[in-house]
């Protein structure tokens, strides 16, 4: 284990991908605990597979990755969240309809650019080799961004969370929080989905929320436990993928998988226990 | 002046106008209650009175140094907030919001004011206690010291007792017309006339064609009133 351990400390590859994804799973379940609880834990997905699309479209094109991604997404978390609110087409369809629209797009571009050497499944899985020197640094920038925005609106947050009528008629912009937490999101989303790939990044937003939220009874303690449960999640599955040879990604889902049933265990006896 | 004052006040939704030349003022220490059937405006009075909607004709005068965000707002509760993983305590203290700016932390002086608003309401020992986990009585009574925290002056509750049993509905109505005899104006919209009657000291009956607003006794020999009575009679 120690060996394992010390391996991974001394790839320059690992270590950047650990410092990453450390970063991306703090901030992915710290907007995971408003996403859930407002109840647009879609969205989360939706915005990935915009991000596979808009990769795969930027790849072919020899466009700089990051670049390409980042806007788009935002750009499609915004029109997520008004065509939610609009009630014209009802949340979950519109989701629906951009998420396998731009994984439509983006496996069409792919299969059109024969002769380069696109490797689909790492963009849909994710892999720990796709994080350059240049990701580290972007990534550290942007969730230290998300993660200073996080605490100095966390009140803001947990007023709109919670109940966006009184907080409207406190004058809070609650739109623009809205906003800004899918700005947040979707960045989050673009850096992590690289090494968790596109169909597994939204487990990060939703499952250390979920686990918390069964044992946990205050919006503090989910939110400090989410935090701790998905770092906590990510590196066992690094150390896991390492040994056991397996893709980075679903090992971590699959750690995640483990902790929710552990906490669901946990608030099961203790209602019963109450009760 | 009065605390608040609409003049020939038009509410117009999605093309449609929903209240027509609405004139009514509320001065400091009233207790307001609105009536009507669905669809008459309440809801939208509420907005406009909040400040989220804009009045297609008309305008809401607020007096005596009311902020429009400094009014303490009962909302009716979302599906969502039934099982919210929230303490009591950080329900009640969100209601210092709005008079904090961009500060990023609650002071000392709101933490005050929140255990202040706690125990006026008789929830002090509720504090830790999940919000999700408490009775829709004592969960009203939360929202209700909240609402406390936003406001020195006015309260708008938004149909409190829906959902309550007689006995709670009871206990929160004697509150509510505690905390307005220390003087906090109240607007309540309601659909429990006896209520109104029992409680409040104006009254604002919308509805489509004619509104009716004046104190408790004009209402008793108005025409509203009796067209309320049969109303409740049939129904």
């Amino acid at each position: 284990m120690d060996e394992i351990i010390s391996e991974i400390f001394t790839a320059p590859i690992l270590v950047r991908a650990l410092i990453v994804g450390v970063l991306v799973s703090l901030c992915a379940s710290l907007l995971g605990v408003s996403l859930v609880l407002k109840r647009y834990s879609m969205i989360g997905d939706g915005l990935s597979h915009v991000g596979f699309g808009a990769l795969a479209v930027a790849t072919v094109m020899n466009l700089a990755p990051m670049a390409v991604a980042i806007p788009v997404v935002i750009l499609a978390a915004f029109l997520l969240l008004r065509l939610s609110s609009s009630g014209k087409i009802k949340g979950d369809a519109a989701i629906a309809l951009i998420s396998t629209s731009a994984l439509a797009i983006g496996v069409m571009a792919v299969s059109m650019s024969r002769g380069m050497n696109i490797d689909i499944n790492s963009y849909l899985f994710g892999s720990i080799i796709s994080v350059s020197k240049g990701d580290v640094i972007t990534s550290v920038v942007l969730t230290s961004a998300v993660l200073v925005m996080f605490i100095l609106f966390y009140t803001k947050i947990f007023a709109i969370t919670f109940d966006e009528s009184f907080a409207k008629a406190t004058g809070i912009r609650v739109d623009l929080y809205n906003m800004l937490i899918a700005l947040l999101t979707a960045v989050t989303i673009v850096i992590g989905m690289r090494l968790m790939g596109s169909m597994l990044i939204s487990s990060l937003i939703i499952f250390p929320a979920l686990c918390s939220m069964r044992v946990f009874k205050s919006f503090r303690s989910v939110t400090l436990c989410s935090a701790a449960i998905s770092v906590a999640a990510f590196i066992m599955g690094m150390i896991i993928s390492y040994a056991a040879d397996t893709p980075c990604g679903a090992s971590i889902v699959c750690v995640n998988i483990a902790f929710f049933a552990v906490f669901s265990a946990i608030g099961a006896i203790r209602g019963r226990v109450r009760a | 002046m009065a605390l608040i004052k609409t003049e020939n006040l038009s509410m117009s939704y999605e093309n449609m106008t929903v209240i027509e030349n609405l004139s009514f003022e509320v001065n400091s220490g009233d207790y307001l209650c609105i009536v009507g059937e669905n669809g008459s405006g309440k809801s939208t009075l509420i907005k406009a009175l909040l400040g989220l909607k804009k009045p297609s004709v008309g305008a809401i005068t607020f007096g005596d140094g009311l902020l429009q965000k400094e009014i303490g707002y009962l909302p009716q509760q979302t599906n969502a907030q039934r099982d919210f993983p929230a303490s009591v305590y950080e329900v009640v203290i969100s209601g210092c919001l709005n008079s904090r700016g961009i500060r990023p932390f609650y002071s000392v002086k709101e933490r005050k004011l929140t255990l202040e608003n706690m125990s006026r309401l008789g929830i002090s020992e509720l504090k830790s206690r999940s919000y999700r986990e408490l009775s829709g009585g004592q969960q009203q009574r939360v929202l209700l010291a909240r609402a406390l925290c936003a406001t020195k002056k006015l309260l708008l509750l938004d149909e409190p007792v829906s959902g309550l049993d007689p006995m709670v509905t009871a206990e929160l109505y004697g509150l509510i017309s505690e905390i307005n005899q220390s003087g906090v104006t109240v607007i309540m919209v309601t659909h429990d006339m006896s209520a109104a009657l029992k409680y409040a000291s104006h009254v604002l009956c919308m509805r489509e064609d004619d509104c009716f607003f004046g104190t408790t006794a004009e209402f008793m020999k108005s025409d509203a009133a009796n067209f309320l009575k049969g109303e409740t009679e049939r129904g």
